[in-house]
């Protein structure tokens, strides 16, 4: 941008945004964010992709942020539109996505008087946010934009909210590019103590039952490189979390896939069996853990995060780190070279978890109603994508499908409400990701209930060609509130069944998607070639068996070991 | 065990907002809280005192260190520093009681800052023992209101 000129403050945004080097914004405009608007209609590089539903912003710009890496930015006018970010936000927050929310506001003079749609956005975003600044004076504008950035993106990444009085929109400035931040209590650690690098290491060198507990600080660190290095030189077995998937590939031979409530019964017992857990950029969340007394009761803890609150939150460990794991797994690595070590340390340990991951695999029966099993649709995506699609998801038991079913090799390719567990998420993520990655296959697996809670998006999707594609696991129900109907409250399935429904392949074709339904097996897929085949958006309505649930499960609270499903193996079903 | 964190933050608007609402999130509950400009301009300082047995120091530290305006945090060590608080106390001093409140104030040596026909307002500077302390006696006089600032510390020394 060129320096020293006059500019609005609506249009110094614009510059600044572009001097950060944002490309797309996605957004929905009102009364007092047409400055905004206004300046954007000039705007050379920036790209802005109008949504049909605030919360879609949020979201899409989220799924942005997850496939590229790059800071996110979502914008709304004030009140309504602000509001109905919020979810969104906090979607962010939890899974430490980062995203920049520019929120427009009242008048200055007006905050504070109930003006028309005034919201007290900073106020209501208070808990959920990394940060927020409640802009006053026009020439602050570059200089928060920059700092709002830098925190998002840096540490343990998060969401800003920006809240800009319209009246500041409408000041004049001489415009300069603000590349100096000061934000004295703002430093994070980087770099592990070495100390502490130091002593993991050992620690890991002398283990005999060592596992690798991976969670999404690896992605966000683009650490997945170094990490492969680290669990190669001494053959560690690795588990992942759900924010965790793609951190390590699932094809790789010390892959057990994910942990937890669903997770698989080798990375569960591996856990629980034990004798050092090396958790990198994970958080020991109650999903994971189970009852937190008996997680991993034989190992000791080594814990490294870059957010230093983490570490000691739920479980202390014996050797905390904190700093990037990036850094940290390099460094491990480095000390592991000048340290001896031979495979026999660790050889009992990983043939006992190569028979429990042949003798436990991941199964499933053909379901009793003739039904498409769900399960099957995934193995058909997984397989027909060849493991390289970058896969969206709703919130349910499909979710849990496509952790367990899909094969995941690379990171940023699994894209998913963990935290928040937010229903309506998938598609629009999807559309963040696909513009984000225009060259990838991008899919998203939703079920019938949450496509419903966002499913306008995809005017947005036709509006900007994306050739993204939904798959619906349509089983008629609510189906992960059903399955704990099932299991732990009498089969009463109180309000949990969505029979009433559209004809989502009549409602794809409303919108100008391509639409098909697919009962039968042999139609899998055909259906999914058609749609990847087409360059509009594709909304496949599988026909899923109501009955199905996740398995295994470690029902919440309990311990590891008392684990429903899991079974060892029957008849075919996937390895894992 | 209670403990005693000295915060420097930036001054800036909403950052006591910031601070309460973090305590509120994560349920440390605030014992005393006390705010007001520091030596720098730029920054003001405030002292809160929790309840350690309640909640682990570490995750409240830790927490409030996540808040980009909170430039320094130091936990001041009990059998180090200086504390101190300011109390305003308003009692019944009809007929004999008056002389009786007066006593009571200057052993603890506290000022009478306001008299009237039939009250009197103590202002009293110490720890909360000593505030406790004299509450006590000036109960049964009669205590229609009282004011106080919350804990302010200091470190000792250079340290
Ligand atoms: C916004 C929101 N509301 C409610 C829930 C609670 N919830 C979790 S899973 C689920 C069922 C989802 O149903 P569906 O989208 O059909 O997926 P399925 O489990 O059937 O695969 C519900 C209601 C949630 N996670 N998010
Ligand atoms: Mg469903």
């Amino acid at each position: 941008m060129s320096q020293d000129k006059k500019l609005k403050g609506s249009e110094s945004l614009v510059a600044a945004l572009e001097h950060e080097g944002c490309e797309v914004i996605f957004g929905f405009p009102g009364g007092v964010a047409i400055p905004f608007y206004d300046a954007l209609y000039d705007a050379k590089r920036l790209r802005h992709v109008l949504v049909r539903h605030e919360q879609g912003a949020a979201h899409a710009a989220d799924g942005y942020a997850r496939a590229t890496g790059k800071v996110g930015v979502c914008v709304s006018t004030s009140g309504p539109g602000a509001t109905n970010l919020v979810t969104g936000i906090a979607n962010a927050y939890l899974d430490s996505s980062p995203l920049v929310a520019i929120t427009w506001q009242v008048r200055s003079d007006l905050i504070g008087t109930d003006a028309f749609q005034e919201a007290d956005i900073t106020g209501i975003t208070l808990p959920i946010v990394k940060h927020s600044y409640l802009v006053k004076t026009t020439a602050e504008v570059p200089q928060v934009l920059h700092e709002a950035f830098h925190i998002a993106s840096t540490g343990r990444p998060g969401p800003v909210v920006i809240d800009i009085p319209v009246d500041v929109a409408l000041g004049e400035i001489v415009y300069r590019d603000a590349d100096t931040l000061d934000l004295p209590g703002y430093k994070p650690t980087v770099r592990g103590h070495i100390k502490q690098v130091r002593a993991a290491a050992k620690a890991i060198n002398e283990a005999q039952r060592p596992v690798l507990y991976l969670g999404g600080g690896v992605i966000s660190a683009d650490a997945a490189p170094e990490i492969l290095r680290l669990a190669e030189s001494r053959r560690l077995p690795v588990a992942t979390t759900l924010m965790g998937i793609g951190a390590f590939p699932e094809t790789h031979e010390l892959s057990m896939g994910m942990l937890g409530m669903h997770g698989t019964v080798t990375a569960n017992y591996a856990v629980h069996e034990c004798d050092l857990l090396i958790n990198l950029g994970a958080r020991f969340d109650d999903r994971v853990t189970g009852k937190l007394k008996a997680f991993a009761p034989h190992a000791k803890v080594i814990h490294a995060d870059v957010d230093p609150a983490e570490i000691g939150k739920n479980v202390p460990p014996l050797i905390p780190i904190v700093g990037d794991v990036r850094q940290v797994a390099v460094g491990l690595v480095k000390e592991l070279e000048g340290m001896e070590w031979s495979a026999e340390r660790t050889a009992e340990w990983l043939a006992r978890i190569a028979a429990r991951k042949e003798e436990y695999p991941l199964q499933y029966e053909a379901p009793a109603d003739g039904k498409l099993a769900p399960q099957l649709v995934i193995e058909e995506i997984d397989r027909v994508t060849a493991h390289d699609a970058i896969v969206c998801t709703d919130v349910g038991q499909h979710q849990m499908w496509a952790t367990q079913y899909y094969t995941f090799t690379f990171p940023r390719q699994f894209i998913s409400s963990g935290g928040l567990g937010t229903m309506g998420f998938g598609l629009p993520a999807s559309i963040g990701a696909q513009i984000g990655c225009p060259d990838k296959t991008v899919v998203d697996i939703s079920g019938d209930g949450g496509f419903q809670m966002t499913e306008q998006e995809l005017a947005t999707a036709m509006s900007c060609g994306l050739p993204i594609v939904v798959c619906i696991l349509n089983n008629g129900y609510l189906g992960m509130v059903r399955q704990w109907q099932d299991l732990f409250w009498n089969k009463r399935y109180s309000c949990t069944s969505i029979e009433t429904q559209p004809d989502f392949k009549l409602l794809a074709e409303a919108y100008g998607a391509l639409g098909l339904t697919v009962t039968e097996k042999d139609e899998i897929e055909p259906a999914l070639r058609e749609a990847l085949a087409c360059p509009r958006p594709a909304v496949i309505d599988f026909r899923t068996s109501p009955q199905e649930n996740v398995f295994p499960m470690v029902p919440a609270g309990k311990e590891i070991t008392e684990m429903i499903g899991g079974q060892a193996k029957k008849t075919g079903g996937r390895t894992s | 065990m209670k403990h005693t964190l000295s915060v420097l933050v930036e001054n800036k608007p909403g950052v006591l907002t910031r601070v309460a609402g973090l305590f509120a999130r994560r349920g440390f509950n605030i014992e005393s809280l006390a705010v007001g400009q520091s030596e720098d301009p730029g920054l003001s300082r405030i002292t809160i005192t929790i309840d350690g047995a309640e909640h682990p120091i570490d995750q409240v530290t830790k927490q409030l260190h996540k808040l980009i305006n909170v430039v320094k945090i130091r936990e001041l060590d009990a059998s180090c520093m200086v504390v101190d608080e300011l109390m305003l106390v308003k009692v019944n001093a009809e007929g004999e009681k008056r002389t009786e409140a007066l006593q009571i104030a200057e052993v603890f040596g506290a000022k009478i800052v306001d008299v009237e026909r039939r009250t009197v307002v103590l202002r009293v500077v110490g720890s909360t023992q000593k505030l406790q302390a004299l509450l006590e006696l000036l109960q049964p006089l009669g205590v229609l209101e009282i004011v106080r600032t919350g804990i302010v510390a200091i470190a000792r020394g250079k340290g």
